[in-house]
């Protein structure tokens, strides 16, 4: 899966959390969750499991902590992916 | 100085209606909600009948975003979201999500227990050793207090928000807390109500209890017979009622439409003692709770036209009938009309006192004196000691003032409050 599949992959997932609809369609891997798309923190958990459900990975609370843009969870899709 | 209190908006979620409309229409017409529900079969209940409101999923997405709605599976949360909405709209005021925190709103929302079927997904998960699958709704559905913690974002107020819990008395408790907080100066409007869950999960333990009729699984809507000789249990209900109540200086002040005054009321409990249990009331705290809240009102028993009663459909009607005779010190011909509500939805259970709050006030406001169904064969008890035309089995238009309302609940836990027409 090449970045903008994955991009294409995780903007679906975010969608229906997303509080800010202009920060979502300029969405890039810079892409802050809470702080750009207002995500409300606790709905960052169900973007875990919807991640892990699409991708069939498992996301351990270390994964989550870390997970707080675009960026951070593509490598660490990319990375779970590849193990 | 104390302040009067009044009722401003209504909103309610009922088996046999939802919104004001079709459900005061229903209870002119007396249309019942109960219907056969073929999980309670499937389930092995003695009780297969219940009342469930009729939600739509375009209903819904009017009063939930489709956030809110994702992993959404608390029926009660729902009801009392949609009433409370409704209460508010229906008081003049605007559904905003972005409107200026309202820290003189404050809202009171009971309920007996929140989300049983969030719950026992939850429950499922947790078990197979998979709680971190659980998400980040199951908290917020199955708190106690979740609905007051749904509404009051939704609606954003700043006043106290909070939820209530006294099993079968929750609502009728909740308006009368709310009304104490107008009444000391505390709040300038309180959005009051309850509501209850429905389904196998909320019901059942009443069905093991055997308190819930199993006679009518082939005849819903003859189930609930409240006073009637051949009660044999009440039929089990859901959903929501809410009430904007309002100092009347605000009231006024905004121009809003008045339904009634709440002239006061009392709440109590019989400890269970003198024949008081956690089950049954003592009927000495049942008759001084409904003396107080004539004396808290400041109105003679012989002003009391109209009785919604609690009046469940087991065996204890007689008793809370005899209980309105002495506390009133009133009988035969001399009693005032007398109704239940629940001869139409079936015993909403913490929903029951909000839901038939509202019912009184439409009464009044209306006019009207909703019909007693299916007890056309009085109970012999009853008929001692109330004439049968205090009774109605069809509609009655009638002129009157005012209307006492009276829940009691498991606990032993007991309220009235007096309700009065106004006339600016």
């Amino acid at each position: 899966m090449n970045k903008e599949e994955l991009i294409a992959k995780l903007k679906t997932i975010i969608a229906p959390y997303i509080q800010d609809e202009k920060a979502f369609k300029n969405l890039s891997e810079d892409t802050d969750f809470v702080k750009d798309l207002k995500i409300n923190s606790a709905n960052l958990v169900d973007i875990i499991l919807d991640i892990e459900d699409e991708f069939n990975i498992r996301l351990e609370n270390e994964d989550m902590e870390k997970m707080l843009d675009v960026k951070s969870a593509m490598s660490i899709v990319t990375s779970k992916l590849a193990d | 100085m104390k302040q009067r209190v009044v009722i401003t908006g209504l909103g309610v979620v009922a088996p046999n209606g939802v919104g004001l409309t079709d459900f005061t229409k229903a209870l002119k017409n007396g249309t019942s909600g109960i219907r056969f529900h073929q999980d309670l079969k499937d389930l092995k209940f003695s009780c297969q009948i219940g009342g469930i409101p009729q939600i739509t999923d375009d209903l819904k997405s009017k009063y939930f975003t489709d956030l809110q709605l994702r992993g959404f599976n608390s029926s009660g949360i729902l009801y009392g979201c949609i009433a409370g909405m409704d209460a508010w709209k229906d008081a003049g005021f605007d559904l905003n999500p972005n409107s200026e925190l309202d820290y003189d709103t404050g809202l009171i929302f009971g309920t007996g227990t929140s989300g049983v079927e969030k719950f026992r997904e939850a429950i499922h998960k947790l078990d197979e050793g998979n709680v971190r699958r659980l998400g980040s709704t199951v908290v917020l559905q199955t708190m106690a207090s979740g609905i007051s913690a749904y509404l009051g974002g939704m609606l954003g107020f700043g006043n106290q928000v909070t939820t209530n819990s006294s099993a079968c008395t929750t609502g009728t408790e909740a308006l009368l807390m709310g009304y104490e907080r107008i009444k000391y100066g505390k709040a300038k409007r309180m959005l009051v109500g309850s509501c209850s869950d429905h389904g196998p999960y909320i019901w059942g333990g009443f069905d093991a209890m055997r308190v819930m009729t199993y006679k009518h699984n082939d005849s819903p809507t003859e189930g609930s017979q409240p006073m009637s000789a051949s009660a044999s249990g009440f039929v089990p209900g859901s959903g929501a009622g809410a009430l904007v109540l309002e100092s009347l200086e605000s009231a006024l002040e905004r121009g809003a439409t008045i339904y009634a005054e709440v002239l006061g009321g009392e709440i109590n409990s019989g400890g269970q003692r003198q024949g008081g249990t956690l089950t049954a009331p003592n009927p000495e705290a049942v008759q001084r709770c409904i003396k107080n809240a004539l004396h808290n009102s400041g109105i003679d028993s012989s002003e009391i036209e109209v009785i919604n009663g609690h009046l469940t459909a087991t065996s204890k009607d007689t008793l809370e009938i005899e209980n309105w005779t002495k506390a009133l010190q009133r009988q035969g011909k001399n009693f005032p009309f007398i109704n239940s509500t629940k001869s139409l939805v079936g015993h909403c259970l913490a929903a029951a006192g909000a839901i038939e709050c509202v019912a009184s006030i439409i009464q009044l406001k209306e006019q009207f004196i909703a019909p007693n169904v299916n007890c056309e064969d009085l109970h012999s008890g009853i008929e001692e000691l109330v004439s049968p035309e205090k009774i109605p089995h069809k509609k009655i238009d009638l002129e009157f003032d005012t209307i006492a309302k009276a829940s009691f609940g498991f606990g032993d836990v007991n309220a009235c409050v007096l309700f009065k027409r106004f006339i600016a």
